[in-house]
Parts: C-alpha cells; structure tokens; sequence
C-alpha cells in the first residue's frame, strides 16, 4: 500500500502539461481568459485547427502570442503584464467595457488558479495564505460571470496538505462556479453528485489521487489516463 | 474666447488637489498606463491624507526603470511618501511582490477598502454616468457583501453597489488637444477612459498634445466634455538626477527576482 507520504513525493504533471491539458478544454470559436501562472501558460497550446479568442481584463481582445522577454511594446501587454503579439481582429476597451464582457456572460472560458476548491465548487483564490492578506483583483467577477470556470492548480500544497476540501477555510472568492478542476495528477469535474475524477495522471491511481482529496471522489466508470493530444 | 483645457506644466495642473482629497488614479499593473508626471507633481506639492481610487497601489519606479519605462513613477510614490488615508483598490498586493502598501498595510498606517475590479470599475461609471447604484452578483457569499443591500433578481441573489464620487481624476492618455478629446494606445485605455469624467476634474496627462482637427473623429475614446485639463509630458524623458543610481536599481531588481522566487516556491510551483 501507497502511503501519502510516498504519494507526496511521487512524480507530478509539470506546468507545461497541465497548461497543455487545460487548452484541451478550448473549443473552437471560445473566448477565453486566462489568469497569471500555470492558466496563462494555455495560450501556448490552442488545439491545432481552433480559433481561440484570448481576453484579457486590461481591455484587449484577440491577442497574439507573448513574446520573448524585452522584445515588446509595453502598449501592448496581457493582464499579467507580459508583452504579446498584435494579432488579425485584435481589439482593445476600457475597464468597465472589459468586465461589462465578464459579467455579462460574454466569456466562454476562465482559466484561474486557486488555493482551495470545495465538493460544491466553491473558490479560494484571492487570500495569498503564505501572506495572510487577500487580493481580489478579478477573480471574483471572472468566477461569477464567465460560462465556464476551470481551475488549474497543483493538488495539494507543498507538504501534501488538502486543495481540494470538503468545505473552504480561506476566504470564499465565489461559491459554486468552478466546474473543472486540472491538476498535476487527476482531472475532476465539479457536478451535482459531487467531484467526479475522470482522468489520473501516468502512474497515478483512482485510489493514490484519493488519499490526496479531502472530499469523496465519484470515480467515472470511464475514468482513464490524462489525454495530451 | 477658444476653449483651451491646456495648463503647461503638471505642477500648476494639480495646484488646487488639497489635503484630504478624493482622487481617482488611472492605469492598471503596468506603469505605462499610468499619469506618472502627475503622481510626480502630487508628490512635490507635498498633500497628505488622500483617499486614492485605483485598480492596484504600484510596483515602484525602479521596477518600472529596470523594464525600460521612460515615467517610471506609478502608485507607489504616493504609497512610500505616505501620502495616502485610505485606498479603494482591486488588487492591493502582488502574489509574486511585497510591495509598500503591504508594509504599510501590515503597519496598520494605511486604511483599505478592496473592490471586486468590475465593480470598481462600474462604481466609477456609475459616478459617471449620474447612476445611483446598480446590483452586481460578484461579491454574493463573500466578505465583500458585508453591510451591502441584497436583492432577488430573477431568482438570483444581487448585492446593491454604489458609485464612488471622487474630487479629481488623474488619468493617462497617448494623444489629447485642446478641447480634451483623448485617444490612447493598445492596452493602455484600463481604467483611464472609466474614470475621465467621473470625478469633479479630470486632469488628462498625455504623450502629445495635437491640434484641434488632427484626431480622427472616428477614433476619438475619451470625448473632450469629460476632460477639464490636458498636460504634456515632456518629449524627452527627465534624466534622473541620480535620484536612483543604476547600482541601486539593479540592487532592487535583484531583490524583487529573489522575491518572486521565494514566493513561487512557496506557493509550490515548479
């Protein structure tokens, strides 16, 4: 038998991976928003053949690719500051525009990462718990207003302590929004019945991601190995 | 007599923003959007106890210098000057960067009142537009709707937001004339076309100041009504009088990677 302890150490999907598995999730024509880290590491891996429509809370949309560190215009940056590529069909608005898109629905896809998700889809991600002090910036109106919310986020915290929880003890960002969960060893759809694990990462089991989630996982009877292509 | 909202130099532009003023400051993260110049001359007159309206409180000029910003100044200045009361703001502190504001804020010298950025920015619309209140759901089920009116809208839970009226409104554009039309350039709108025109003056530092008739009317963002002054940056960026010398802003810059860094293993990434 696996112990946590081994399971803590045992080898995780790196960043890259888990932003390839998140780009999975985009589907042709979506508008996609991505938050700092691991989400914004998704716009690398748009699926080949879709037309993905990056928005950024600074006011652009349709965006390009970021560029190599120095070689931008600081005119022309993501809401993580990273200077990115004019691009065909690109458009910028102010800020009250930018969230009117956000509230209002018009969002398909936010991509954010988070400190704790609960059963309910409840969100904790905007108390930085190493700091004791919160930073809302969009997080609340991105986890209200967008159609789909996926979280990207490494499963547990660096000495194996629970992300995903029963109930969240940080500061709630907003509750029941998250509906896909992508993390380095499982991916898991929040649903009615509760979290339901459908892929595991190579070399991790139904029962090994398990030991690591608080709340009682529903193990999709088609529950296989994390696709990448 | 022809409209002209030009004043010459950004000290005379906010000679009359007093002690215990109200001011709305717009940008977002990245200094370019920001009115650095007028931060600037805020600072120099030297007015304390403010309420600052603004989606973050700054990195500070050195990080700015490091990335090549010829205005290097953001929030910060006003942050590490003490300049501030109280902050309406989004996004306070950074995830990878303790900033001043964090200092001061952990120091109980500081007060905060932090807003989803939406509704920060639409309580500065509504100001604008003479709306007030409007019903947001972001913020439902959160410490944010403390004290706040709720309302079922459609079988759905809404919390009442009202409008943030402000003294001033600093604000940054790419060109202006003398009327106050503004345009901006790529990313940089943010939260300056949100807030000129929402405050009681709006005081627009631009790149370039051009004849009335030289901006396409078809372009224009901001229209000059909502703009009472337009000011001029200087065409060349002022050297810095070794106010910073490069051995200290590499110093700085060494600090905030180390920062950022620790804070990244911290939070476990790898």
């Amino acid at each position: 038998m696996t112990t946590k302890a081994d399971l803590i150490k045992k080898e995780k999907l790196d960043r890259q991976i888990m932003a390839l598995r998140v780009a999975k999730e985009f589907q042709d024509c979506n508008v996609v928003n991505l938050g700092i880290g691991i989400p914004g590491l998704a716009a690398n891996f748009v699926p080949a053949g879709r037309e993905v429509i990056f928005h950024s809370e600074n006011g652009v949309l349709g965006f390009g690719e970021i560029t190599l560190p120095g070689e931008g215009d600081l005119d022309l940056v993501n809401a993580g500051g990273q200077t990115v590529k004019v691009a065909p069909g690109m458009s910028f608005f102010g800020h009250d525009e930018s969230f009117v898109m956000v509230r209002g629905g018009h969002i398909d896809i936010s991509v954010m990462g988070a400190y704790q998700v609960s059963e309910k889809g409840d969100l904790a991600n905007h108390f930085l718990p190493d700091r004791q002090i919160g930073t809302i910036g969009g997080a609340m109106d991105l986890a209200c207003g967008a159609k789909k919310v996926i979280i990207a986020m490494n499963h547990t915290t660096k000495d194996g302590g629970y992300r995903i929880v029963k109930k969240c003890s940080y500061p709630v960002t907003a509750n029941k929004c998250v509906k896909l969960i992508v993390t380095d060893i499982a991916v898991i759809e929040v649903t009615k019945k509760g979290l339901v694990l459908k892929e595991v990462a190579p070399g991790w089991t139904p029962e090994d991601v398990q030991v690591l989630t608080e709340p009682k996982l529903v193990v999709d009877p088609k529950c296989h190995e994390i696709e990448l292509m | 007599m022809p409209l002209n909202k030009i004043v010459t130099s950004f000290d005379e532009a906010v000679a009359d923003i007093n002690d215990g003023a109200v001011i709305m400051v717009g940008g977002f993260g990245t200094v370019v959007s920001t009115p650095s110049c007028l931060l600037e001359a805020l600072d120099r007159k030297g007015v304390k106890n403010l309420t600052t309206v603004s989606n973050s409180t700054g990195f500070g000029a050195d990080v700015w210098r490091m990335a090549g910003a010829p205005f290097p100044e953001d929030m910060d200045i006003l942050v590490r000057n003490m300049r501030i009361k109280k902050a309406i703001v989004a996004a306070p502190v950074s995830a990878l960067f303790v900033n001043n504001f964090e200092k001061l804020l952990r120091a109980g010298k500081v007060e905060i009142e932090m807003v989803p950025q939406g509704t920060l920015a639409e309580r500065i619309r509504a100001a604008k537009a003479g709306i007030g209140g409007f019903y947001v759901q972001v913020g439902v089920g959160t410490t944010v709707e403390e004290g706040k009116e709720k309302k079922i809208i459609d079988g759905r839970e809404y919390i009442l937001e009202l409008p943030i009226k402000a003294d001033f409104a600093l604000i940054h554009a790419y060109k202006g004339d003398r009327w106050g039309n503004l345009v901006y350039r790529g990313t940089s709108r943010t939260f300056n076309p949100t807030m000129a025109g929402a405050a009681k003056v709006t005081i627009a530092e631009v790149d370039e100041i051009v004849e009335l008739g030289a901006l396409d009317p078809e372009a224009i963002v901001t229209p000059g009504i909502y703009v009472d002054r337009v000011v001029a940056r200087p065409k060349e960026a002022p050297k810095m009088e070794g106010k910073t010398t490069d051995a200290e802003a590499k110093e700085s810059r060494k600090k905030y990677e180390a920062d950022l860094k620790k804070a990244q293993r911290k939070r476990g990434d790898r």
